[in-house]
């Protein structure tokens, strides 16, 4: 992949290699997801075959996973209500079951966060109380009723949040860390690549 | 209001109730809404791989465009689940070398070329004289921010000296970061949080108010 990113020319060998072996990374990869899928299968299957603690839920979960997949997997031309179309029950499971359930499940973060926050926005020191102002600030933004408070002190206050806060600081940190990671990231590469890092085959 | 979405408001009210329920304390309610989603949420990826990866990317190609050799992604796939056998666990190493192998390949240059690049590129090219005063005291903030932050996360020399004093400096850029993206959560999670009650309130409180009246 490294020299093909050198030596790309467009209808050479390399050039059209290189789309044709992400392609079965991809198709590996997806395989290793059903792998982690099936793994589920099995460590819940044990369970409620052993009847352990809690095996009634185990089999809910069982249930869950084969009620949503095999109809997925099964061909539309058998019926409508197969594949991942509009009308499947794949799509009805997703629409009325999984994505409320997770937005419910996201929601109650907020609780969570609200406790986190009570413990952690104590400004103990000039560092947390940094956090806690641009916290306070960044949260009163992002509300009409708290726009208005903001606009009423002065009227350019939002887009300074805007420009300096979102714009200038976070962009700064957040470009700091990208690069800090991709450099991580590709020194990372290069162990593999050289053998020095083989922890990913249990070494 | 048809029975059909009657039930379907009565499904998702008796699911989002059973997850809130755990706000009171664990309960088997909530273990029941929560063990559904796990399956539902991993079923869900069985089929969205089965169909874009497995069907759209390797079965389609090799029988209706004669790309017979994606059969050898598919058996490095299948080999995969060797590691379900403790003897020939070994094999699946095979599989993993390759996508290792790949993907470090991938990333050496990716993330040299398309993140760090572009990221320093972008940051001294916000020193543009055209933007004014306040474009250049923008700039300012971005590229003092930008090498504050590096540095800090430099832990190969001990922050003492003027590598502290700038290591200080970054933590201070980081904590505003930090409590602006806590922010941006924490309203994240409240817009959620909102969107529940109002179904509660309006669907399933409507289904309610239309079964007794």
């Amino acid at each position: 992949m490294v020299v093909s990113f050198f030596f790309r020319a467009e209808g050479s060998f390399l050039g059209r290699i290189e789309p044709e072996i992400l392609s079965w990374v991809t198709i590996v990869g997806g395989f290793t997801l059903l792998l982690g899928v099936v793994s589920i299968v099995r460590v819940n299957y044990t369970a409620v075959k052993r009847k352990a603690d809690g095996w009634g839920y185990k089999l809910a979960t069982l249930i869950s996973v084969f009620v949503i997949a095999i109809p997925a997997m099964l061909p539309t031309g058998w019926s409508d209500q197969f594949g991942r179309g509009d009308g499947s029950i794949y799509k009805w499971l997703f629409n009325y079951l999984d994505a409320p359930m997770m937005a419910t499940m996201f929601a109650m973060l907020a609780f969570y966060i609200a406790s986190a926050a009570f413990r952690a926005f104590r400004a103990r020191n000039a560092e947390a109380t940094l956090l806690l102002i641009t916290a306070i600030i960044v949260m009163l933004w992002r509300v009409p009723m708290g726009e208005e408070f903001l606009l009423s002190i002065h009227p350019d206050i939002p887009g300074w949040i805007n420009t300096y806060i979102m714009g200038g600081a976070n962009l700064a940190v957040q470009r700091g860390i990208i690069i800090g990671a991709a450099l991580g990231a590709a020194a990372m590469a290069l162990r593999i690549m050289l053998g020095i890092e083989r922890t990913y085959m249990g070494k | 209001m048809s029975l059909v979405e009657f039930l379907q408001i009565w499904i998702i009210a008796f699911f989002t109730l059973s997850l809130f329920s755990f706000l009171y304390k664990d309960n088997p309610f909530y273990k029941l809404a929560e063990h559904i989603f796990a399956g539902l949420s991993a079923g869900y990826y069985v089929g969205l791989i089965w169909e874009s990866v497995i069907l759209q990317q390797m079965i389609d190609p090799m029988f209706n465009n004669g790309k017979w050799w994606l059969v050898f992604p598919g058996i490095l796939g299948v080999l995969m689940f060797s590691r379900f056998s403790k003897n020939y666990s070994w094999i699946s190493r095979i599989s993993l070398a390759f996508v290792m192998g790949t993907t470090a390949g991938i990333f050496l240059v990716s993330e040299l070329h398309g993140k760090v690049l572009p990221q320093i590129q972008a940051t001294m090219k916000s020193l543009d004289p055209s933007q004014g005063f306040a474009g250049f005291i923008l700039a300012l903030i971005i590229i003092v921010g930008v090498i504050s932050t590096l540095i800090y996360f430099y832990f190969s020399k001990e922050h003492k000296g003027a590598l502290g004093g700038v290591a200080k400096v970054g933590i201070w850029f980081i904590m505003i970061s930090f409590g602006a993206h806590f922010g941006y959560t924490v309203m994240a999670r409240i817009s959620l949080l909102i969107g529940r009650v109002q179904f509660l309130i309006d669907d399933w409180g409507g289904s309610i108010v239309q079964l007794f009246s």
